[in-house]
């Protein structure tokens, strides 16, 4: 038994070198990006101002449009021309039509091998945090999430794995690198300053597999929402920008610079939009988890308990997000401040809930 | 490619691309056809404007009820909802934690009343919390009955035809075959049925559609979330919840009488209860032994017999945290347990007044406990009739009287002391209002004093006694007993709720992963005596995976329909666009209806960009 205890106590010890090693690799990953961007910024493609101004020159924005005929991809050994080639037209107008961004290296070379060193950096920085994850969870013998810091640490670590995730499907998401990790970082720092508890078992009231369902479920949808929140952020300067491009308006260099490289905002918008389309049925499944539940822990399924309170608040602000996109005249910026919004709820959900108000699910040990 | 998913945009789309049709052959027929082709993907309700209706009262009726049931005052409700469900969060609520609302009564004696009258201590269950549900669920209702119906007729209807000008749809590819046009469109239905498609052949072109489920889904999405709440309303309405602490050894029978507390729903009756009762064996605690949380409760569990029905046999069960005992439609949860000294009073003539156990309340996480032992048949010395109040604390292990009160070390029975002090005189029991039978109203009560005058108190372990003074009687702690305490839940319709949530999730996955479209594959012979194959694609919304679709299936009829001839030079391709539609002419348009600048018409010097929007060609490297 004491044996035991020791071991656990080793492995919790492991647990927090583990994180802070993580910080220490998610910092220099945060100057690499930091560098890519800086180097990025060298290059001079106004690729979406020259799309606007009805130049078709640019041979650069080469692959990089997404009104590119898509071609046919296929194992076949034969000449490519003998093939039907689709094509894909966009039905936005013009706003449709505009280029998406080089990505923050811009094709500066030594820009690109900075946003190299920054991802591999994320990849071992990614593996330590979850390497502390699961050392935490090995010292408590349970999930690693049964209070704010062990919540904190995962909901970071699951929201890197979105993005590398996503870099391994070859999406074109190396953008969210630099906001990602900046929020991580503080997201691990408030977790080991403010947050930060002993490992420790759970009260009774936690002891249940609906534990491992319901809580990282809420991890992972939190983690994705988090990736669609940034990508909505972005789109509304992304989309400012291009309204004043078409205005005849001249941003500043730095916005010019930033935003050009940028997706267009019309990638911007789906991308966020998909992910939070795709995560509210898991979302609607976290929320109708946790009922059933409270339905045995606590002899009723909702009870309008303030977590439950603004778990539904969340849900409805999703969906009314989503009936935006619906609604003539609702989509576009509105739509997405509604989904900034609906992020706010979920966020508070998470921190104001459990550090104002004193619930059942105050559980959450803040020291 | 890059547009926001939903059907306006669709339909903006297909009016581009077909309208222009339209303007450049003005036929019947030829509308008629285009029109079926943009004919919606989605049965959303359209958007009216906010026109002012005729003056007649049916006129208003028809105008609210289009506004109440349009995805305007959808989206405006469901906002509705979010901000009026805040301030249950944040000003306490009478049906979750009424000792608190109390408090906050207590403490705001201006804002309170304001409150109330705002039923904000019921957000849940106000008048204007009900008011935005209701209306929510009537245009939720008004909206699908409507649309159900519509889409029951897209379902029986064949897929829209498909439009002349196929190649301004959202995706498209076109190629020369030497096969003849029968061929194709005979494998073309082949395999869009085997791809289980909806397919149509008409003539010189085949129709076909797909994803209905995405539509279905929505439908039953927005159906269950009905379901949902009906069940929810109902559990709410016939609900009973009470409270019963049980003694070890003690037993109950579910009546309304033997409850300590009960609430419910304001359609509840008493003959709602289910019989059945049971007795509480014994209760196991285990906690921490050592670690820095030591004597933190790592499980509780609760033996019972219980019987069920009229004649119902006794069964053995436990009933643990997160586990509770399930007797018809009720359930027993577990939810708290603490000590019950037993003791036993004997009155100045010797005579026992009072014995058994009697539950003290704990008061920490070590269950430090208080409570009160009543007795209210006792003589004293002279044989006087008087009652006994004995008050004070028990703590299962003893650490010590810090600050003046006992506290305990820990939740497990290692050093049982009980610290009592005792008062005699009138309970009072018989005025009005009902009595805790954990508190002591001392106010027609007089402490019995020791020897120095001092309050009597006494420490006493289990076998010890303490005397009352000038042979008042003693009393005796004999042992310590464990109670459970339980919370009997009834409530209907828990699995329609369950049931109507997961069908909710069902379809949330269908409308939100599938992709409603359609396929059209037109063949037609062309002037060089090839055939000319065009198929295109729409979608509810223009997802990346039609394209991938599109030309996935294009594949496998182009290897049955191989390219005609060798056409090694792609410069010397004779572009099917005007060969297939020699009238093909027009300006594409954009969402508002203007001509789109940057029309992508062929040019004499195409660029890569104009050249992938007009062309099927796709002239780049
Ligand atoms: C309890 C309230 C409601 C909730 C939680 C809710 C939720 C949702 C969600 C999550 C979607 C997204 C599915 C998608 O994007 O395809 C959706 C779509 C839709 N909802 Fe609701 N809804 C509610 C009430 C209503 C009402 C009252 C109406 C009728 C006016 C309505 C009409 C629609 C329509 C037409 C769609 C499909 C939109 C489309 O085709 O893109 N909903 N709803």
């Amino acid at each position: 038994m004491n044996i035991a205890a020791a071991t656990n106590e080793n492995l919790a010890e492991i647990s927090n070198y583990l994180i802070y090693s993580a910080m220490a690799v998610y910092t220099l990953a945060f100057v690499a990006y930091i560098a890519e961007w800086v180097f990025g910024s060298r290059s001079k493609v106004a690729r979406t101002a020259a799309a606007l101004s009805g130049r078709s020159s640019e041979a650069e924005a080469n692959g990089a449009t997404g009104a590119a005929p898509l071609k046919v991809r296929a194992g076949g050994a034969t000449s490519v021309l003998e093939r039907p080639e689709v094509v894909v037209r966009s039905s936005a107008g013009r706003r449709g039509d505009l280029p998406d961004g080089p990505g923050a290296a811009a094709g500066d070379e030594q820009g690109d091998l900075y946003g190299r060193i920054a991802v591999s950096l994320t990849i071992l920085a990614f593996l330590l945090h979850a390497g502390g994850v699961l050392t935490r969870s090995l010292s408590v013998q349970r999930a690693p999430w049964g209070n704010m810091y062990e919540f904190s640490t995962a909901f970071s670590m699951v929201a890197v794995a979105g993005y590398l995730g996503f870099l391994v499907a070859k999406k074109n998401v190396r953008w969210i690198g630099l906001p990602l990790v900046t929020t991580v970082l503080l997201d691990l720092g408030l977790a080991v300053t403010v947050l930060y508890t002993e490992s420790e078992q759970l009260v009774p009231a936690l002891h249940s597999y609906w534990l491992w369902i319901h809580v990282s479920l809420a991890i992972v949808c939190g983690a994705l929402f988090y990736l669609g929140f940034v990508a909505t952020i972005l789109y509304l300067f992304r989309d400012r920008y291009e309204t004043k491009l078409l205005d005849g308006g001249a941003p500043g260099s730095f916005a010019t610079s930033v935003l050009e490289r940028l997706p267009s905002s019309a990638s911007l918008d789906k991308f966020a939009y998909r992910i939070n389309a795709a995560v509210f049925p898991f979302w609607t499944f976290t929320i109708v988890a946790g009922a059933i539940w409270a339905g045995d822990a606590w002899g009723r399924y909702w009870g309008w308990d303030p977590k439950e309170v603004w778990s539904f608040i969340t849900w409805v602000a999703y969906a009314c997000y989503l009936h935006a996109r619906a609604t003539a005249g609702w989509k576009g910026r509105k739509a997405a401040y509604l989904a900034l919004l609906a992020f706010a709820c979920f966020l508070f959900n998470y921190y104001g809930v459990n550090i104002i108000f004193n619930g059942k699910h105050s559980y959450a040990g803040v020291g | 490619m890059r547009t926001t998913d939903t059907a306006t945009d669709t339909a903006s789309a297909s009016k581009d691309a077909t309208g222009t049709a339209d303007g450049a052959d003005g036929s019947a027929e030829e509308s008629r056809l285009t029109r079926e082709a943009e004919s919606q993907l989605s049965t959303a309700p359209g958007e009216d404007k906010l026109n002012v209706p005729s003056m007649s009262v049916l006129g208003w009726a028809r105008w609210f009820w289009r506004q109440l049931t349009s995805m305007r005052v959808a989206l405006i409700l469901l906002f509705l909802l979010s901000l009026a469900a805040i301030p249950g969060s944040v000003i306490p609520q009478s049906n979750v934690d009424s000792v608190k609302v109390e408090e906050f009564q207590q403490k705001h004696d201006v804002l309170a009343p304001v409150y109330d009258k705002l039923q904000l201590f019921d957000v849940y269950t106000s008048v204007w919390f009900s008011a935005i549900y209701i209306l929510l669920f009537i245009s939720l209702a008004g909206c699908i009955v409507p649309r159900t119906w519509q889409f029951v007729g897209q379902m029986r209807a064949r897929p829209p035809r498909a439009p002349r000008r196929l190649d301004r749809m959202p995706v498209y590819t076109t190629w020369r075959t030497d096969a003849a046009p029968d061929e194709v469109l005979g494998s073309a239905v082949k395999l869009l049925r085997k791809r289980r498609f909806r397919v149509h052949r008409d003539g010189e072109a085949v129709a076909s559609e797909k994803g209905y489920l995405r539509e279905a889904g929505n439908l039953v999405f927005h159906i269950a979330l009905i379901v949902l709440l009906l069940a929810f309303a109902a559990g709410q309405l016939w609900k009973s919840e009470g409270g019963k602490l049980i003694i070890q050894g003690d037993g109950f029978s579910n009546t309304l009488t033997q409850y300590d507390d009960f609430k419910s729903g304001s359609l509840f009756s008493a003959d709602d209860l289910d019989s059945f009762g049971f007795s509480l064996d014994g209760f196991h605690a285990t906690y921490d032994e050592s670690g820095p949380e030591k004597g933190t409760a790592r499980t509780f569990r609760a033996d019972v017999s219980y019987w069920q029905g009229a004649d119902g046999k006794e069964k053995k069960g436990s009933i643990r945290v997160n586990h509770p005992l399930e007797v018809g439609e009720s359930k027993v949860f577990l939810n708290g347990n603490g000590y019950a000294p037993v003791v036993s009073v004997k009155d100045g003539k010797g005579r026992t007044a009072y014995r058994g156990p009697v539950a003290f309340l704990p008061q920490d996480g070590n269950l430090t406990s208080s409570g009160v032992v009543k007795v209210t048949d006792y003589q004293n010395a002279q044989g006087r009739r008087d009652q006994l109040g004995f008050q004070g604390f028990f703590v299962p292990t003893f650490g010590g009287s810090g600050s003046g009160s006992m506290f305990s070390r820990s939740p497990a029975l290692q050093y049982p002391v009980l610290f009592l002090t005792a008062y005699h005189g009138d309970l009072g029991l018989d005025y009005g209002a009902a009595q805790s039978v954990y508190q002591l109203d001392t106010e027609r009560m007089k402490q019995f004093k020791a020897e120095g005058g001092k309050p009597l108190a006494k420490k006493i372990l289990p076998g010890e006694s303490m005397k009352l003074p000038d042979g008042g009687g003693s009393l005796k702690f004999e042992g310590v007993r464990k109670w459970a305490q339980f919370q009997v839940v009834h409530q209907i319709g828990n699995g329609w709720a369950l049931g109507g949530a997961l069908t909710a999730i069902a379809g949330l996955a269908g409308s939100l992963f599938i992709q409603r479209r359609r396929l059209w594959v037109r063949a037609v012979p062309g002037p060089d005596g090839t055939t000319v194959v065009e198929m295109a694609g729409l979608g509810r919304s223009e997802s990346a995976r039609l394209p991938d679709e599109l030309g996935d299936l294009a594949l496998i009829l182009h290897a049955g329909a191989p390219s005609a001839r060798a056409e090694s030079d792609p410069e010397t391709e004779s572009d099917p666009e005007t060969e297939s539609r020699p009238e093909a002419e027009g300006e594409p348009v954009t969402e508002n209806g203007q001509p789109a600048p940057a029309a992508p018409r062929p040019t004499t010097e195409p660029s890569p960009d104009d050249g992938a929007e007009a062309s099927p060609r796709g002239e780049r490297q």
